[in-house]
């Protein structure tokens, strides 16, 4: 089984990383961008077939680890 | 007085603290994260700079996990004292000891540079070497030093009179310019609810020999020694 994690800044939260990056895509000429926020994405394997093991697994994982939920939201998808 | 450098993988200010604090009169243990208790005794407990993992994932969200950071844990809630300096205040926001986070610099640049701090009061364990309101002279060195928390939060540390340390000019004066990272309401540093853990960015451990520069830091390590009666 398969596993993506997305973790995002929470609305509100500054983002200067970014911030830069909106600003050099706007440097290139890249055009109709109104804003980025950057991100990571966690591409996780699962050793059960068992979905709602895997999803506690996945949640214990966020809340422990992968995001630091005072400024971050976490999404779990399961393939 | 003695006192525990726990040492990550990544760490690298270990050294200079314990200096600091020998200098200042402890005797000091160095403790690697593996272990699942405190040296028998421990009084101070030490996260030290350095970039812990790396770096990985966010800063000091591995070492916040670590193995030694549930006896840390324990030693704070029995009041025991912790100090976090940079990657070690990290530590101390990501394991749950301290409000907040540190976010990347608002300027997203590694500074590095003398800094003055503003003692925001000098009753605690930490301070009490210094005067209430005294500018120390001290320097940063960091690319996440962004102190950020929510509406609530910040305003409970003020209201509490757990900000420890703010960034200043020369003076004392709270500057938009002295505050080189961002952080909220300048501050440099900050303390638990009981005044027992002490996580800041700036590194006091620099500046306690003439030899390269200043005294200031002394203070802090003098303060913490103070706090504990001479061994016989």
């Amino acid at each position: 089984m398969k596993a993506r994690v997305t973790v995002t800044l929470k609305n509100g939260v500054l983002d200067p990383q970014g911030k830069a990056i909106e600003g050099a895509l706007k440097s290139l000429g890249v055009e109709g961008i109104d804003g980025v926020r950057q991100g990571k994405v966690f591409d996780i394997e699962l050793g059960t077939t068992d979905k709602a093991k895997a999803e506690a697994a996945l949640k214990a994982a966020c809340e422990k680890l992968l995001a630091n939920t005072v400024i971050e939201n976490y999404r779990v998808e399961i393939a | 007085m003695k006192s525990a450098v726990i040492v990550f993988p990544g760490s690298n200010r270990e050294g200079d603290v314990l200096r600091a604090l020998q200098s200042a009169g402890s005797r000091v243990e160095k403790v690697w994260h593996a272990e699942t208790e405190l040296p028998q005794g421990t009084d101070l407990v030490v996260l030290p700079g350095g970039f812990s993992y790396g770096d990985y994932l966010r800063c000091g969200a591995i070492a916040g996990r670590a193995t030694v950071m549930d006896a840390v844990r324990a030693h704070a809630a029995r009041g025991g004292l912790v100090l976090g300096i940079c990657n070690g205040f990290q530590i101390l926001c990501e394991s749950g000891l301290l409000p907040g986070i540190l976010m990347r610099n608002a300027n997203l640049r590694f500074i590095c540079h003398r800094q003055f701090l503003k003692v925001e009061r000098n009753d605690t364990a930490f301070t009490r070497a210094y005067a209430k309101g005294q500018a120390i002279d001290v320097c940063v060195a960091h690319g996440e030093g962004n102190y950020t928390a929510d509406a609530e939060t910040l305003k409970r540390l003020e209201g509490e009179g757990l900000v420890a340390f703010r960034y200043s000019d020369a003076q004392g004066h709270i500057t938009q310019d002295a505050n080189r990272n961002g952080s909220m309401n300048s501050i440099a540093g900050i303390y638990s609810d009981k005044l027992n853990v002490l996580g800041m960015m700036p590194h006091p451990e620099n500046l306690i020999e003439d030899l390269v520069g200043g005294t200031d830091g002394r203070g802090l390590f003098e303060s913490l020694v103070s706090s504990f009666p001479r061994a016989a």
